[in-house]
C-alpha cells in the first residue's frame, strides 16, 4: 500500500522536477515549487516521518514561496537564456546519477529490520527512552536530548543565515522613498480587499495558538520548535500580506525580531551552561531537576523554546528584509 | 474503504498538476497549486487514518494554514507588480 | 449501529470521491479561467465536507472528530476566501491590461 502511494507521488515528483527546471517563466517556477514541497511533504507523510514531513510543509511549502516571491519582485520575471549549450554539466550529473544507482544495488530493502541502520543505536533510543526520558515521541528526544548538540548547531546555522540575508539585503537601500504617483491605483495590496482582511483577523489569533500547541506537544506528537517558529511567524506574515508590512513592523519590531533571533540560539546555550554549573556535562539536562527524567523533560521544553523563538524571529527578519526593499510598498 | 478515497485525490491531485503544467495564465497556476493544497490536506486525513495515526491530524491543519497564506501571498505579490509596472513606468528615474 | 456508522461512512466517501474527481475534471476541460475557478472552489467545499464527514463518522466521540472539526471549519472558511482572493486579482488584472492596452482605432 505505502509502495503504491510511493510510487505514485515520485512519479509526480519527477514530472514536477522536469518541468521546473524546463520552464523559463520564473513565476511558474515557484508555483511548481510549492507543488514540489507538498509532494515531498506527503511522501514523508507516506513513509511514516510526521515530524519531518510537518517542517517540510511549513517551511518549504509556505514560507518558502512567500521568500521566494519577495526576491521575484525584485527581479526579473523570466530566465536570462543560457549563453552555450550545458553539455559538460548534463554528463556529470548523468554519470553521478548512474553511480549513485548503481549504489543502490546494495542497499537493502526499505524498512528491512536487519539492515545496518537499524541494529545500533536505533533499537537502543526507542527501549531506553522510556526509562531516561519518558516522553511518547521519540524524534524529540532523539533531537533535543540524544543529539543535543547537532541542534544546538542547526539552530545556530539558522541564526547565521539571517544574518548572511540580512548583510546582503540590507546594505543598498534607498534612503529616500519612492515617490509615488499621487493617483496611485487603491488597488495596493490586499489591505482594501474586505473579505481577506476579516477572514485574516479571523484566524490570525487561532494561528498563533495553533503554533503555541505545536511548540508545547512536541513531545507527545508531531512537532516541535522548528515547526512551530515556522507556523508562527507564518501567522504573522499574513498580517503583513493583509494589513501591509508596515504595521507588522510596528507590531513586531526590528530590534524586537533580532533581539528574537538572537535571544533563541542564546537561550539555547544558556541552559546547556547551566547544566555544567549544576555539575553535569554541556546539555546534559538529568541534572536540571532534582529527578533526572524531570530534568531531561525540563531540558527539552527549554531547548525547544529556544529554537522556537530563534526559528520566529529568522523567518520573520529576512521577510521583512526582502519586503522592505521592494519599491512598490 | 479509505483506500478508494485516497487514490480519488490522488488522482485529482495529478489532474491538479497537469493544469498547473499546462495553465496559460500565471493564474491558472496558481488555482491548480490551490487545488493540490487542499486535496493534500484531504490526502493526509485520509493516509492517517488508513495507517492508524489519529494523531497526525494536526500535519492536515498545518498544510491547510499553509496553503492559504501561500495563496495570499501569491496574490499579493500579483497586486504590487502591477503598481511596481506602474512606478517603474512614470517614476524609474528617481530611484538611486 | 457500527454497521450504520460504516455503510453512512461508505456512502459519503463514495459522494467525496466523485464530486473531487469531477472538480479536477472541471478544472481540465474547462474554457476560461472563470469557469474552472468555479468548477474548483465547489467541489473543494463538498468534497472537503463530505471526506471528513466520513472520516469523523469512523471516529465516533473523540479528540481526533474534534481535530477533523477544525481542520473542515477551517477549510470552509479559508477555501472560498482564496477562490474569491484569485478571481479579484485575475478580474483586475484584467481591467489593467485592458486600460493599458492601445485604443482600437474606431
Amino acid at each position: 500500500m505505502t509502495i503504491l502511494f510511493a510510487l505514485f507521488l515520485l512519479t509526480m515528483l519527477v514530472i514536477t522536477a522536469v518541468a521546473i527546471v524546463q520552464t523559463t517563466d520564473l513565476f511558474a517556477a515557484v508555483m511548481l515549487l510549492g507543488i514540489f514541497s507538498l509532494l515531498m511533504a506527503a511522501n514523508f507523510f507516506v513513509l511514516d516521518a510526521a515530524d519531518v514531513a510537518l517542517t517540510e510543509a511549513a517551511v518549504g511549502a509556505g514560507i518558502s514561496t512567500v521568500l521566494f516571491l519577495g526576491a521575484l519582485a525584485l527581479t526579473a520575471a523570466r530566465e536570462r537564456p543560457a549563453a552555450d549549450r550545458p553539455w559538460l554539466p548534463l554528463l556529470v550529473v548523468l554519470v553521478t546519477a548512474a553511480t549513485v544507482v548503481y549504489a543502490t544495488f546494495d542497499k537493502p530493502a526499505l524498512g528491512d529490520p536487519n539492515a545496518p541502520v537499524h541494529q545500533h543505536v536505533a533499537p537502543w533510543y526507542l527501549s531506553e527512552t522510556p526509562r531516561l526520558i519518558d516522553i511518547p515521541n521519540v524524534v524529540t528526544a532523539v533531537l533535543g536530548s540524544y543529539r543535543g548538540y547537532d541542534t544546538l548547531g542547526e539552530v545556530f546555522v539558522v541564526f547565521a543565515a539571517a544574518i548572511g540575508v540580512l548583510f546582503v539585503l540590507s546594505g543598498d537601500r534607498p534612503v529616500g522613498d519612492v515617490i509615488r504617483p499621487a493617483d496611485a491605483p487603491t488597488t495596493r495590496g490586499l489591505k482594501h480587499h474586505l473579505i481577506p482582511r476579516i477572514v485574516g483577523k479571523l484566524l490570525i489569533p487561532f494561528i498563533i495558538l495553533f503554533g503555541l500547541y505545536v511548540q508545547f506537544h512536541g513531545e507527545y506528537g508531531p512537532g516541535g520548535g522548528f515547526q512551530a517558529g515556522a507556523i508562527i511567524a507564518a501567522g504573522v506574515i499574513l498580517y503583513a500580506l493583509l494589513q501591509g508590512e508596515g504595521r507588522a513592523l510596528a507590531a513586531l519590531p526590528e530590534p524586537v525580531l533580532k533581539a528574537l533571533v538572537a535571544g533563541g540560539a542564546l537561550l539555547y546555550t544558556l541552559v546547556g551552561v547551566v547544566c555544567m554549573f549544576l555539575g553535569g556535562n554541556f546539555l546534559e539536562y538529568s541534572v536540571l531537576a532534582a529527578d533526572s527524567v524531570t530534568g531531561q523533560q525540563v531540558g527539552i521544553i527549554l531547548i525547544e523554546a529556544g529554537v522556537g523563538v530563534a526559528v520566529t524571529g529568522v523567518l520573520l527578519c529576512i521577510f521583512h528584509a526582502f519586503a522592505a526593499r521592494d519599491p512598490a510598498h | 474503504m479509505y483506500i478508494t478515497v485516497s487514490l480519488a485525490i490522488l488522482v485529482t491531485m495529478a489532474l491538479a498538476i497537469v493544469r498547473a503544467l499546462r495553465g496559460p495564465s500565471l493564474y491558472d497556476r496558481v488555482l491548480a497549486v490551490n487545488v493540490f493544497g487542499t486535496k493534500t490536506v484531504l490526502l493526509v486525513s485520509v493516509v492517517a487514518y488508513l495507517f492508524g495515526r489519529p494523531d497526525f491530524l494536526d500535519l492536515a491543519l498545518a498544510y491547510a494554514l499553509i496553503n492559504f497564506i501561500g495563496v495570499l501571498a501569491v496574490l499579493e505579490f500579483f497586486q504590487s507588480r502591477g503598481l511596481r509596472r506602474e512606478l517603474d513606468a512614470s517614476g524609474g528615474e528617481e530611484r538611486s | 449501529m457500527n454497521l450504520a456508522l460504516d455503510i453512512a461512512s461508505w456512502v459519503l466517501f463514495g459522494i467525496g470521491s466523485l464530486v473531487l474527481f469531477i472538480g479536477a475534471i472541471g478544472v481540465l476541460r474547462m474554457p476560461t479561467l472563470y469557469t474552472r475557478m468555479h468548477a474548483a472552489s465547489l467541489t473543494d467545499s463538498l468534497g472537503a465536507i463530505a471526506v471528513l464527514g466520513g472520516i469523523m463518522l469512523q471516529a465516533g466521540w473523540s479528540l481526533a472528530a474534534l481535530k477533523l472539526l477544525a481542520i473542515l471549519l477551517f477549510l470552509l472558511l479559508t477555501s472560498p476566501t482564496s477562490s474569491y482572493a484569485l478571481a479579484n486579482a485575475a478580474v483586475l488584472a484584467e481591467k489593467r491590461d485592458a486600460e493599458s492596452a492601445p485604443e482600437p482605432s474606431a
